[in-house]
């Protein structure tokens, strides 16, 4: 094991290698995945005020989780680079998940305008971190424009469906010098685990959690899921056989000798 | 009119501060576009709001 096995992002550098989504949130989960689940990452999404609710997310994340303001409800680039600058504006730092979606049937990311709102922002110096429907061409055009992850579906999102991109997931891992996190449809810890184990460099989720039976529980089995899934990666798995078998007991001294 | 939020207000003629202080926002958590602009917070003072301005006013709210 390396001793030192930090998440870096835009030069920043993380412990944990699980990011929660806020979006069906509550004080509840915050905390589960903040002490249960380790979280130093936390989505949020910027929407007009209410003057009238007086609670804000904010009150409830603890000050060392660094903040990760996504772009949903943007439908094309321009719309995106808006919110980018406005959640800029709100004041928590320079991350920016982009997330650019024309369907809301399956809410499925729109490539070609994640890369042009991902050029913008990384030279308005934003960390952008692109939320993609798993393509190598994007993946290496999202690279070129400056992005500082990659964020690949596993299934659409709050699917709980898991892995259904696993063999383009895993090019991309092989094939992309960025972080490659894996972001919507991760609903059990063995797929988060799996997602690790093929090299991806973190997994982001909410419905998971925020839908499972008991919450911090749920949030400790992720954590421990993607804790071994990277130990497994970083070890390098054991081969398989195409065909037959091959004895781990002693092939001698058998007793009917 | 002043449209805020997708709301028309009759404010012409008052200031970005002078409107958000008669309002319950908290103005540590919002950020403010006009016209499509952002408006620092040091601006809010001398951000004199003009008939037909379109204001909105953002937070964070839980999200993906």
């Amino acid at each position: 094991m390396q001793k030192e096995d930090k998440l870096i992002i835009g030069g920043h550098e993380f412990n944990s290698r699980f990011i929660l989504g806020s979006g069906k949130y509550s004080l509840k989960l915050i905390e589960a995945a903040v002490k249960d689940a380790g979280a130093e990452i936390i989505t949020l999404a910027v929407r007009r005020a209410n003057t009238k609710e007086q609670e804000n997310i904010l009150d409830y994340i603890p000050k060392n989780v660094t903040l990760l303001p996504n772009t949903s409800g943007a439908r094309n680039a321009e719309e995106a680079v808006r919110i980018a600058r406005l959640a800029r504006e709100l004041g928590c730092g320079d991350f920016v998940k982009v997330e650019i979606m024309r369907d809301s049937k399956y809410l499925l990311p729109d490539n070609y305008e994640t890369i042009k709102a991902t050029e913008i922002l990384a030279k308005e110096g934003f960390v952008v971190m692109p939320y993609m429907y798993p393509d190598l061409n994007v993946a290496r055009d999202l690279v070129n424009a400056g992005a500082a992850t990659i964020m690949p579906l596993a299934s659409p999102i709050g699917s709980n469906k898991g892995l259904a991109t696993r063999e383009f997931i895993q090019i991309l891992v092989d094939e992309i010098d960025l972080p490659v996190i894996v972001d919507a449809g991760i609903g059990r810890p063995s797929q988060a685990c799996e997602a690790m184990e093929m090299g991806a460099a973190a997994i982001m989720a909410n419905t998971a959690l925020a839908t499972a039976g008991d919450l911090p529980l749920m949030a400790a089995a992720f954590r421990q899921a993607i804790e071994a899934g990277r130990k497994a990666y970083l070890s390098g798995l054991g081969r398989v056989l195409t065909r037959g078998a091959s004895a781990s007991d002693p092939l001698t001294g058998f007793l009917h000798d | 009119m002043v449209k805020i939020n997708g709301e028309s207000f009759d404010i012409a003629g008052k200031t970005l501060a002078e409107y958000l202080a008669s309002t319950e926002y908290n103005p540590m958590r919002i950020a403010v576009e006009r016209n499509g602009e952002i408006v620092p917070k040091a601006k809010y003072g001398e951000t004199v709001l003009q008939e037909d301005d379109v204001i909105e006013v953002v937070n964070f709210v839980g999200g993906g």
